[in-house]
């Protein structure tokens, strides 16, 4: 199951090991990502709060975790080769794996339908 | 990634074309101005340096000034040698404040009848007050507002101005493939009349074009209907300058700066040297004799993250100073900054730490420019 933030992250749900990702309108967004800052193994992170940082050329920009959790892998892929982001953001770009540490918080995020509405009143 | 609010900005003579062409609109100098085009900043970026890219720089302050003793007016606030200043010569100069701090950095022309100034946007209207504050009684200060400002950079922007047909309002006038840099004359596309200026931000070849607002729609769509040439935006516009080695006025100068620390020194041409009469000059002639106490020095990072403006920078345990500029270099292929740091910092070679996020990035003080220049002397 897929599911969306606001603040444009996907979460791939498989058992309660979910993947976060940012969506493919937020990496149009940001532009050329040049440099992913990525949570190590072991980190708690909180929903709402800074789990990752993007570069681009121009600027750096905060990654919200959409979900609690503890980190079990960061993309180590996104360390040579962070342009992933922008090429498969929905895919091969993806940020982080974690263990959930409250499933309840799935319940106040969108689904694909939902998400595609939201961006379209952007 | 919040959205901006760009309503209440002061519109570009072309905003309608940036829009039109996707142009990304962010507030910068109160303006509402491109910040990319749908190719991106790395894709425009490199696309200047390869072939020619057009920015839209209409923010940025245009004056003249003109009357009989210009020259040496302008010398009372700026460290240039004005009297010297032929016809069709351009110079950079500073704007000083009285103790030699840099209040804006510009380009002065001399057409021979009247002097031409570009001032940066941000600081415009700051920069026509301080000099109508002083200006002498027989001198004339216009703002051209109903002007726009074109840059036109890259390998390839001769060629796109002669496919224009873009001539010499004169005999005396060079062709624009004889324009020598720094030179600047009158010239015409059609019955279109141009400043042109072979001069640019980016350390590439080019040109910037000075012209009627009303004209410069189409004159822009020419330029973007030949293949060579496509619409690049602030952020590459940025990179590029970062790239060169050039400063950016309100990030790497400011009036607490004073030119020879920001390494301008050659901004105070030999007579005023020898001559001083310019703001600051006691304290600005003591740091050329003496050296400066801090250098602005340009840092190449190691590894691929970049460290921003802010991010401060140091030695061990000892806070050295703060970068001024930073970024992700497209054509060097790897995170750039600039900064000050003391004088016994600033040698090539030196090996210093700069602090992003709570973490020690290492970093080496490098020459600048880090991209090579392609100015045609």
């Amino acid at each position: 199951m897929r599911y969306y933030s606001k603040d444009h992250e996907w979460i791939e749900v498989v058992g309660d090991v979910v993947t976060v990702g940012i969506t493919d309108y937020a990496q149009g967004q940001l532009g050329d990502v040049v440099f992913v800052e990525l949570p190590a193994a072991g980190t708690e992170v909180e929903a709402g709060k800074e789990a990752a940082v993007v570069e681009s050329v121009k600027a750096a920009s905060e990654v919200f975790a959409p979900v609690s959790g503890t980190i079990i892998e960061a993309n180590a892929a996104l360390e040579a080769t962070p342009d992933l982001v922008n090429s498969a953001p929905e895919g091969d770009g993806w940020f982080f794996k974690l263990n959930l540490s409250n499933p309840g918080e799935l319940e106040g995020l969108l689904d694909e339908a939902g998400y595609k509405a939201f961006v379209e009143t952007l | 990634m919040a959205d901006c609010d760009v309503t209440g900005l002061k519109t570009l003579p072309l905003d309608a074309l940036h829009r039109e062409l996707g142009g990304r609109m962010v507030p910068f100098a109160g303006y509402a101005m491109p910040v990319q085009y749908p190719s991106g900043v790395m894709a425009e970026h490199l696309w200047t340096r390869e072939s020619a890219g057009l920015f839209d720089v209409s923010h940025m302050g245009q004056l003249t000034l003109e009357g009989e003793g210009a020259a040496q007016w302008l010398e009372t606030i700026a460290p240039g040698d004005f009297l010297a200043l032929a016809p069709g010569r351009m110079r950079y100069s500073l704007l000083l404040a009285d103790d030699g701090g840099i209040l804006d950095d510009l380009m002065v022309t001399s057409t021979g009848r009247y002097f031409y100034l570009v001032v940066n946007g941000a600081t415009k209207q700051g920069d026509i007050a301080h000099m109508c504050a002083r200006l002498p009684a027989g001198l004339v200060l216009t703002h051209l507002e109903h002007f726009a400002l074109l840059a036109l950079q890259g390998p390839k922007a001769v060629e796109v101005m002669l496919r224009l047909g873009v001539k010499p309002e004169g005999a005396d006038i060079p062709t624009i493939e004889a324009m020598k840099f720094m030179t600047a004359g009158p010239y015409l596309w059609g019955d279109v009349r141009l400043g042109v200026s072979r001069s640019g931000y980016t350390g590439e070849d080019g040109y910037e074009i000075s012209l009627p607002a009303g004209d410069a729609r189409a004159f822009a769509e020419a330029l973007l209907a030949d293949p060579a040439v496509k619409p690049i935006g602030l952020g590459a516009r940025d990179s590029l300058r970062l790239e060169a080695g050039l400063p950016l006025y309100g990030h790497d100068l400011t009036p607490e700066i004073e030119p020879v620390e920001a390494g301008l020194g050659f901004a105070v041409s030999k007579r005023r040297k020898a001559e001083g009469g310019f703001p600051g000059a006691e304290r600005i002639l003591k740091a050329l004799a003496d050296g400066p106490a801090r250098k602005r020095v340009g840092l190449k990072l190691d590894g691929r993250q970049p460290a921003r403006e802010g991010a401060e920078l140091f030695s061990g345990g000892e806070k050295l100073g703060v970068v001024t500029s930073g970024g992700f270099a497209p054509s060097v292929g790897a995170p750039i900054a600039m900064g000050y740091v003391p004088a016994a910092f600033a040698a090539e070679g030196t090996a210093l730490e700069i602090e992003v996020r709570g973490k020690r990035l290492g970093a080496t003080v490098v020459p600048t420019p880090f991209h090579q220049k392609n100015y045609v002397r």
